[in-house]
């Protein structure tokens, strides 16, 4: 497995896999912030904007539609799959499949980051979007200065989970040629024709990538927690 | 007519849950520095007028005027209003992830565009004020409910309001911290603070209300000054509801 330069491959591996998994992640969080604060906003505001009349309702009940719409396919479809959606259809003329990849499971896990997000807002008391209004704080003010970082020590574990079950998930970036550290434990067996040492370096490489993830986020769960005291 | 002395008129006031019908079309006037005390039996609506007042509820019926603007037009921005309206909780609501000078300077400094220095001097004359000026960098999960409530009330303060809105600020709170937030209160009434204030403390509306408003099924069945309010009620439901909470 060493020899002839062929540990290169899980170097570049594994760089792909923590690229991919990172900006998916990015992605996944930035579209999961803005599907649940619309989620919430049309639970939280339906009533009272109906009763105000106008296009508000209409605007935000159509914008809950699609998000809607959006976590069912994103969620009811298997992930390789959308992974060859993106690479063989949307983006049939890239030639690098590493950006694909991102695309592509960054579209995915903001669907499971919206739901995460959702219950974490909605695991926030009332009556702290009610003192944050009843200040004058608009409505994206008040999620943001106030619902927003409550809700995020509320789901650090379990996002944490999802960035975990993400990594692991990029296992089958193989799929769209791109050398991720699957791939690479793979093709290294397919020159030595032995399967054993790749791919158990490839297991105990993931496993150690996890554990060290645990520990990071089991660090950062305790300073927020400290700022509580 | 709307005389500068009158700081929010209320036209028929109407609030629906669905089918319940919560406020049936509730009239009033308050007037600047006028301290004015809300009572009810649970369920009669109190709260649900208060939290009309700056439309933490949505009124679906009648008017609300504040400071001369109809604030349940379409076109007001309600976001304005409520700088100008405090409003106190029954539990509280500070911001746990913040410390209790955060918590008072965050809305001054974002809404009012106050420099962080003079949103802190600000807000450290205020904890001076109701005694808490050695707790400023505490988080509110280290404070006693009483403290809590004290922070909250100089909280809306922060933002200089023309009137405070008061929804239940004793409920939630140990008999012996009651005397506490009662006095901060007091001592805002004397100062002038225009007060809308829901409770269950009889002897705050005897002792500091100029009008006192008796709130049943939905409207307003009596209002009167505290002294004949008390002493002389008028209709049957007062006279029920008075010999059961005195």
């Amino acid at each position: 497995m060493i020899g002839g330069e062929r540990y290169k491959f899980i170097i570049q591996g594994l760089k792909n896999t923590f690229l991919i998994t990172i900006v998916a992640l990015a992605i996944g969080v930035a579209i999961g912030i803005v599907v649940a604060a619309i989620r919430t906003s049309f639970d939280k505001n339906a009533e009272s904007l109906k009763i105000r009349g106008g296009i508000g309702y209409g605007i935000l009940s159509v914008l809950n539609s699609i998000c809607k719409l959006y976590i069912t396919i994103a969620r009811g479809t298997p992930v390789v799959v959308q992974l060859m959606i993106s690479y063989f259809i949307i983006f049939a003329a890239a030639d690098d499949g590493v950006p694909v990849a991102m695309f592509a499971f960054g579209i995915n896990s903001g669907a499971y980051v919206a739901e995460i997000f959702r219950a974490g807002i909605m695991s926030v008391d009332n009556g702290q979007f009610e003192a944050g209004r009843s200040l004058g704080f608009n409505y994206f003010q008040t999620m943001w200065y106030i619902i927003i970082p409550q809700m995020f020590k509320a789901v650090l574990p379990t996002l944490c989970n999802e960035f975990i079950a993400l990594l692991k998930e990029t296992s089958v970036a193989g799929y769209v040629g791109v050398t991720d550290l699957t791939k690479a434990g793979n093709t290294i067996a397919g020159r030595t024709f032995s399967y054993f040492i790749p791919l158990l370096s490839v297991a105990v490489i993931y496993l150690v990538l996890v554990i060290i993830l645990s520990w990071l986020v089991g660090i950062l769960e305790r300073r927020l927690r400290k700022s509580e005291h | 007519m709307n005389t500068n002395n009158t700081i929010i008129k209320v036209e028929n006031l109407k609030k629906s849950f669905g089918k319940l019908e919560v406020l049936k079309g509730i009239n009033t006037e308050i007037k600047k520095g006028e301290v004015v005390v809300v009572i009810g039996a649970s369920g009669s609506g109190k709260s649900t007028f208060l939290r009309c007042l700056n439309r933490l509820e949505e009124p679906t019926g009648g008017k609300i005027y504040f400071n001369g603007e109809d604030i349940t037009s379409k076109k007001s921005n309600i976001n304005i209003h409520r700088q100008k309206m405090g409003m106190v909780f029954q539990q509280f609501n500070l911001f746990p992830h913040m410390n209790i000078l955060k918590n008072m300077t965050k809305a001054p400094i974002s809404l009012l565009n106050l420099s962080k220095e003079e949103a802190e001097k600000r807000a450290l004359e205020l904890l001076e004020r109701v005694g808490l000026a050695d707790r400023a960098n505490a988080y509110p999960s280290q404070l006693s409910g009483g403290q809590k409530q004290r922070v909250a009330i100089v909280r809306s303060l922060a933002m200089n309001p023309d009137v405070m809105l008061f929804d239940e600020p004793t409920s939630a709170l140990d008999p012996e911290m009651v005397g506490e937030v009662l006095e901060v209160m007091k001592s805002l009434a004397a100062d002038g603070m225009t007060m809308v204030v829901v409770t269950h403390e009889m002897g705050f509306a005897r002792e500091v209300a100029d009008r006192v408003l008796f709130i049943d099924e939905g409207v307003i069945v009596e209002e009167n000054s505290p002294n004949e309010f008390f002493e002389n009620p008028k209709s049957e439901r007062l006279k029920d509801f008075l010999s059961k909470v005195l």
